[in-house]
């Protein structure tokens, strides 16, 4: 498949959050976000560990239910819907977590084909080869495709998790957290990938990381949250180039080549 | 305590917790018979897990059965020899075995060994975010993990039953045949005199709740596992505390329904 580069219809929204609200018990997450991701985009979501940011893609993938606001993904309300309602969104969007959640007792084939053949039981075996091969052909990793998760590295691990959620094609990915606990240069591996998989498979991408270079490479948006709040959004220049203390003070405490 | 708070929970916060819990159990319990027949079915899971759950279980169930036949039947024997009875171990040792022994040690073993690893391996792909990556890839994880385990142990527990019961009639045929040189055909012969068809369906049905039982408890108590690795560990002890527990109410219950058939 030819790269292209991206091009972002800003009239085309593909998830729209709307003053969503989500507490633990007595610890209140999140406080009335509001973020658009227009088809072709990558947003990044940056923000101090435990200020909701994975709370958040976890609503909009459905995992988790908030208590006030809505989710809107490719024009479906996700807190509305049910069981195959559901089930057919998700398979339009695409969850790397944060640890890859590989299948431990399956092989790197077997965790690639499993969402597939469940999925698309029509597929003939050489169908299924065939994607298992593209994907993996694209995070750069075919000679892995039977080992196990624990013979694999942290990197590798990761562009196998994403290969996984790239079999069914998804219009979506939802990053969790993908450089986190990667070395340097392994980091700046899947920062391109995540950039050659938004061209190849014309993707849009919610990114969440706390990892500046990451937001520098990949995001065509940065946003930022704190205390449970979008408190800037914009370009990567737009968004530390502001006066604010609490960004500046993010901003200093990330090194950036 | 301010007022406001007082009015967080409806009774106390162990008692609504502990009715919070009964209701999701009971959830779980139910979502199984909604899912069971519905397609897509996990075929090949179910055939593993059959594997993993029953056969793998065999040299245990094997050992454990043997000796408690050969032990029940050295322990019997001095009893019965004081009224000069020692021919009715045969019958003595087949009722007991066939009746109690055979389901409960089969279902006991397994609530350790076949409970604790379903409690652990489920708790710990729920932790390490395993299950919400099949949820958020359209694949539903109660159907794969939950359905095929369950279905697993209650057809393996009821077979695994029935070796238990052959394997225990062998210890203690060793120890008859020692003492009294009995044969083998007499020793079965007698053995099966005292046994009536109800007496082994029941014994069946006693392997069927079992394994039931220590399916769900396992997987109730791995799918619900929280806090990291420490989660892990308390999902898989309780999947054997709850198991065996639930297993002995069970045990009470099946033997009154059945004597109120006997009659």
């Amino acid at each position: 498949m030819e790269n292209q580069p991206h091009v972002i219809d800003y009239n085309q929204p593909v998830i729209t959050v709307r003053d969503l609200y989500k507490s633990f018990g007595n610890n209140h997450v999140l406080k009335g976000v509001d973020l658009d991701l227009y088809k072709g985009e990558n947003v990044v979501v940056l923000g101090r560990s435990g200020t909701g940011k994975s709370v958040l893609i976890k609503i909009i993938s459905g995992l988790l239910k908030q208590d006030k606001g809505t989710a809107n993904v490719l024009g479906e309300e996700v807190a509305k819907l049910g069981g195959k309602q559901l089930q057919e969104l998700r398979l339009k969007i695409g969850f790397s977590f944060q640890n890859s959640a590989l299948y431990d007792s399956m092989t790197v084939r077997e965790n690639l084909e499993f969402p597939l053949v469940r999925n698309q039981r029509q597929l003939k075996r050489k169908e299924i080869n065939e994607s298992v091969e593209r994907v993996l052909n694209a995070v750069g990793l075919s000679q892995t495709i039977n080992q196990m998760p624990s013979e694999l590295s942290g990197g590798q691990r990761k562009r196998i998790g994403i290969a996984r959620t790239l079999i069914l094609r998804p219009e979506i990915m939802l990053y969790d957290e993908p450089t986190a606990g990667l070395d340097p240069i392994t980091c700046i591996e899947i920062n391109n990938l995540m950039n050659r998989v938004q061209e190849t498979f014309k993707t849009s991408s919610i990114i969440i990381t706390h990892d500046l270079t990451c937001a520098k490479a990949t995001g065509d948006r940065v946003a930022m949250l704190l205390e449970g709040k979008f408190i800037k959004q914009g370009t990567f220049d737009e968004v530390f180039n502001s006066d604010d203390e609490r960004i500046k003070s993010f901003y200093n405490y990330n090194f950036i080549k | 305590m301010s007022l406001k708070q007082t009015r967080e929970f409806v009774i106390t916060k162990g008692v609504d917790e502990y009715f919070i819990n009964l209701y999701s159990a009971a959830k779980f319990v139910l979502r199984f018979f909604n899912e069971v027949l519905r397609p897509p079915y996990e075929g090949k899971e179910i055939i593993k897990q059959c594997y993993e759950i029953g056969y793998k279980s065999f040299p245990l169930i094997s050992l454990t059965g043997f000796i408690t036949g050969l032990v029940f039947t050295k322990q019997s024997r001095p009893s019965l020899a004081e009224f000069g009875a020692t021919s009715w171990l045969p019958s003595l040792v087949a009722i007991a075995i066939i009746k109690a022994l055979a389901p409960l040690v089969t279902a006991l073993i397994a609530a350790g060994k076949v409970g604790s690893n379903i409690g652990a391996e489920i708790g710990s792909m729920r932790v390490t975010e395993q299950i919400d990556a099949m949820e958020v890839s359209a694949v539903n994880p109660y159907k794969f993990l939950v359905v095929s385990r369950v279905l697993a142990t209650t057809f393996m527990i009821p077979i695994l039953t029935c070796y238990t019961g052959f394997v225990a009639m062998m210890g203690a045929y060793l120890n008859v045949q020692t003492n009294e040189m009995t044969s083998f055909v007499s020793f079965f012969e007698q053995a099966f005199e005292k046994i009536s068809f109800l007496d082994i369906f029941s014994s069946l049905t006693k392997g069927i709740v079992y394994g039931f039982t220590i399916g769900i408890v396992g997987c109730y108590k791995g799918y619900n596992a929280t806090q990291g690795t420490e989660g892990v560990g308390k999902a898989a002890n309780a999947s054997v505390v709850m198991s065996m527990f639930l297993i002995f109410v069970e045990e009470i219950l099946i033997v009154q329904i059945t004597n109120s058939i006997r009659g």
